[in-house]
């Protein structure tokens, strides 16, 4: 996996709200096939910084770059449609529809048209397929159950799923594993490393960092919106900065 | 002609920002935007006549009773209506319109039509600047709504209640952990919201007759200005008051009264295409914060 | 010992939810008396009551339009105050074309439908991008504005509007013209709304950034439905003027924006179905209470805070209901 092409790359990417500096000056690269982890304690900027690569907000200032491409400040669908999907940390599916069905809408979007050229066959059954790669058991017939009845787990399985759909070549995860006991998110790890073995580029901002640590090739550190630390898991667990910020926010 | 353009002009603004800032106040607090509001307005001018003409209280009286039930109205359409469906903005606005439409109209329907339905002025007399004349009352109401804004200004900055508002307004969920109830400020949003309604129909209704097609008016005003200044910044209300209350009254001295609201539809035109959420806006496209 | 509703699908409904309905006359029937209902009324019962009757149920069409245009709407999470807005451009197009131009209604109501549609699109295009009440504010004010503008500018025939247009040959042309128009927007947007694209659109007003980031334009799908309803609003206006031989202000007035909202509240929103209901049920009781004048708004505004407050779901969900499921009381510990 070392040595890939840069399929990300992000320049000082800055973004205040009012007068706090949510994301200041990042920079970082993704290189294909690898999954990098970010992780910092509560507000330390890293939803607002997957909102900025995926388009929901506007940076102040720097650029992002995806295969080469500047896509800095592109509305998100037009994101989407170059190969970024995400998933969202609150987990909002259609309540009121079967689980398969929340899947139709991202079946439904350009690139998906544009990558099978009009020819997608029958919606409802790629529908299911995917369900069933995130682990929905077919037998069980959870796919048909309305959303709104269904465990947390399988909800954050549907998020992903969602993401899936629009087969990315970068897909980022927001806290995937929040609010998910033991047992549920080691049921995930695997599809997680599934996806990485099919040559995925991943993201992973998370708190769970046990988790974390053992499947990213690489971790990123955020405080204060900005990047404290950056290497392998063990370097970055031994790192004085990183100990201060998580201490300290326990602390304070 | 330019000196008495300028003074009417400025006095125009003053009654917009006055009519205005009812609406604003309590969209800016509770998130509730309340269509009842033109409704309340000529609710108030109609209450203060009744008292007047039919009982024949003192008007100092009337004012304050006016005022005072036009709050209360405002309170139990909060408890009574809008409570019931906090938070779906869809039925937020159905509910208040259709309320607003029944008071308004209901009025038309006992006859509150006609020339005789007009409010005394608080002062009478008038005073020349220049060439030009200007009656006191006029003058009660950029004095009135300046007192207002700077009164609404030190209200929301520096008292329990006015902060309790603020927080509301920045975020509903954190402020409800801090103890501070949401439905007793939403509450006493659309209570405000619906004096200053009151207030404003005291002081600007002498200048006219007291009619329903009023009450549409103000809506229409207040929303025009809202969209254009940026609905829930005090800042933008004032802002676009000014700057259409100049241009009414500029085209309306030097083209014709009747294309007055041609300036508002153009301003409304231009501001949504510049900028969509009005001038001072942060009305929230996607964001989301961290 | 406390109580508690229970609702069960009816065993005809569960049946005949699949291909095998087909195999019994019984549940044909079931299937699509509900749907043959409004075809049959529309079509062959209402032309024939008498010629007093027809003159109102021309313009509960005409209302019942421009509620399906408002529910398409609202559908997408746009909530327009100003249905009349359709009307009064639908009205006008076709008017000034008609007066100005000549052409007759047959040229004058597609080509109305159509610019007119496109006209309203692009006056409301900016505020698509906003969230919450924008939508709300602009579409009240817009056509309020635009009658003072007519009034003031004397544009467009002024105050007096643009009087003897072609009328409609006969009164049957004109109620099968808009009856069916009716019928096929109501079949046409409930196909649509059970299809993927209406998915999408039911995403767009429940959760718009998760189909942002499903890679989805919501603007152009925005845009879309306020065209399709912008079509049927602009379709009432155009029809509405030639059968009144009449295009003015009273276009943009407030009666053709409050009744739609209300006929489509009271009957219910979502269905299309509701808002043909609520049309039909209160703009014939309008003309029952055309005796009590202004208070007839009053009950419109009255009608709307209780079915918004009272009653959300409104008449339509509520005999459907009834019509698939029965209720039983269980016991409950």
């Amino acid at each position: 996996m070392k040595g890939g092409e840069e399929l990300l790359t992000v320049t000082k990417l800055l973004r205040a709200f009012g007068g706090v500096l949510a994301v200041s000056s990042v920079d970082f690269q993704v290189k294909r096939g690898e999954l990098l982890g970010i992780i910092g304690p509560n507000g330390s900027g890293k939803t607002t910084l997957v909102n900025l690569i995926t388009g929901f907000v506007k940076p102040n200032a720097g650029e992002v770059r995806f295969k080469g491409k500047d896509i800095t400040g592109l509305p998100p669908y037009r994101i989407v449609g170059m190969g970024i999907a995400r998933t969202f940390q609150m987990v909002k599916p259609f309540y009121q529809l079967p689980a398969f069905k929340n899947l139709i809408v991202p079946l439904c979007s350009p690139r998906i048209k544009g990558l099978l050229g009009g020819s997608y066959g029958d919606r409802d059954a790629v529908a299911l397929d995917l369900l069933e790669e995130v682990g929905f058991e077919r037998d069980a017939n959870v796919a048909y159950k309305p959303a709104g009845a269904l465990p947390q787990g399988y909800l954050k399985r549907l998020e992903l799923a969602k993401a899936m759909a629009l087969r990315p070549e970068l897909l980022i995860l927001d806290e995937l594993f929040s609010g998910l006991s033991l047992a549920e998110v080691a049921s995930i790890v695997p599809i997680i490393e599934k996806l990485r073995f099919q040559g995925k580029t991943i993201i992973m901002i998370e708190h769970r960092l046990k988790e974390l640590f053992r499947i990213a090739d690489r971790v990123m550190v955020l405080n204060f919106g900005m990047k404290i630390a950056e290497g392998k898991s063990d370097e970055v667990m031994a790192d004085e900065a990183v100990k201060k910020a998580y201490l300290g926010s326990e602390a304070g | 002609m330019l000196l008495g353009t300028l003074v009417y002009g400025f006095v125009n603004s003053c009654i917009l920002a006055l009519v205005a800032m009812g609406f604003n106040l309590t969209f800016g607090i509770s998130g509730v935007a309340n269509f009842s509001y033109g409704a309340i307005y000529i609710f108030s001018g109609f209450t203060a006549w009744i008292f007047l003409n039919s009982i024949g209280f003192p008007y100092i009286i009337c004012v304050i009773i006016s005022i005072g039930l036009s709050a209360t109205l405002g309170i139990l359409i909060y408890h009574f209506v809008i409570k019931r469906v906090k938070g779906l903005a869809l039925s937020e606005v159905m509910a208040t319109f259709g309320l607003g439409l029944a008071i308004m109209e209901l009025f038309r329907y006992f006859d509150f039509v006609g020339f005789k339905y007009t409010l005394p002025n608080i002062v009478e007399g008038s005073v020349a600047i220049g060439d030009v004349y200007l009656d006191y009352q006029r003058i009660a109401v950029v004095f009135i709504a300046t007192a207002l804004t700077a009164f609404i200004y030190l209200f929301t900055h520096h008292t329990k209640t006015g902060l309790a508002f603020r927080a509301i307004a920045q975020d509903e969920r954190t402020a409800l952990t801090f103890g501070i109830d949401s439905d007793r400020i939403g509450a006493l949003s659309m209570g405000f919201g619906s004096a200053l309604a009151a207030t404003a129909a005291i002081v600007v209704l002498p200048m006219g007759t007291i009619a329903v097609e009023g009450g549409y008016d103000v809506l229409l005003n207040a929303l025009a200005v809202c969209i254009v200044g940026g609905l829930g910044s005090t800042v933008g209300i004032l802002f676009a008051s000014v700057l259409i209350g100049f241009a009414q009254t500029f085209t309306a001295n030097y083209l014709e009264p009747h294309w007055m609201m041609l300036v508002s539809l153009i301003a409304i035109a231009v501001v949504l295409c510049v900028k969509p959420s009005g001038i001072f806006g942060h009305q929230k496209e996607l964001e989301e914060r961290i | 010992m406390k109580k508690r509703k229970e609702r069960i699908d009816r065993g005809i409904k569960v049946r005949s939810e699949d291909v095998f309905a087909l195999t019994s006359y019984r549940e044909l029937l079931y299937l699509t008396a509900p749907r043959l209902l409004p075809v049959f009324g529309l079509l062959i019962l209402v032309p024939l009551s008498p010629p007093y009757w027809q003159e109102i149920f021309i313009s509960t069409a005409v209302y019942a339009l421009l509620a399906i245009s408002w529910d398409i709407l609202v559908s997408v999470g746009l909530i327009s105050l100003g249905q009349s807005l359709f009307y009064g451009v639908g009205s006008y197009v076709a008017g000034a074309l008609n007066h100005y131009c000549g052409l007759p209604p047959v040229l004058t109501i597609p080509i109305a439908t159509v610019t007119g549609a496109a006209i309203c699109t692009i006056a409301l295009l900016p505020v698509l991008r906003l969230r919450g009440i924008y939508f709300s504010m602009v579409t009240l004010v817009l056509p309020l504005m635009i009658l003072r503008l007519v009034e003031a500018t004397r544009i467009l025939g002024g105050t007096e509007g643009l009087t003897g247009l072609s009328p409609f040959p006969n009164q049957i042309t004109a109620m099968y013209l808009a009856n069916c128009c009716l019928l096929v927007a109501l079949f046409g947007f409930r196909r649509l709304m059970d299809s993927d694209y209406g998915l999408i659109i039911r995403g767009i007003s429940d959760n718009d950034r998760s189909v942002m980031s499903a890679g989805i334009n919501i603007h152009w799908y925005k845009t879309q439905i306020l065209f399709l309803g912008g079509t049927v609003g602009c379709f009432a206006g155009a029809f509405g003027t030639h059968h009144d031989m009449f295009a003015g202000m009273p276009g943009f007035a407030l009666d053709y924006s409050i009744m739609p909202i209300a006929a489509a509240v009271v009957g219910g929103t979502g269905t299309f179905a509701g808002s043909l209901l609520g049309a039909f049920i209160l703009v014939p009781l309008s003309e029952i209470l055309r005796a009590l004048g202004a208070l007839r708004i009053v009950f419109y505004g009255l009608f709307l805070v209780v079915f918004v407050v009272g009653l959300p779901e409104g008449l339509f969900h509520y005999i459907r209901r009834k019509y698939h499921q029965f209720e039983r009381w269980v016991e409950v510990e």
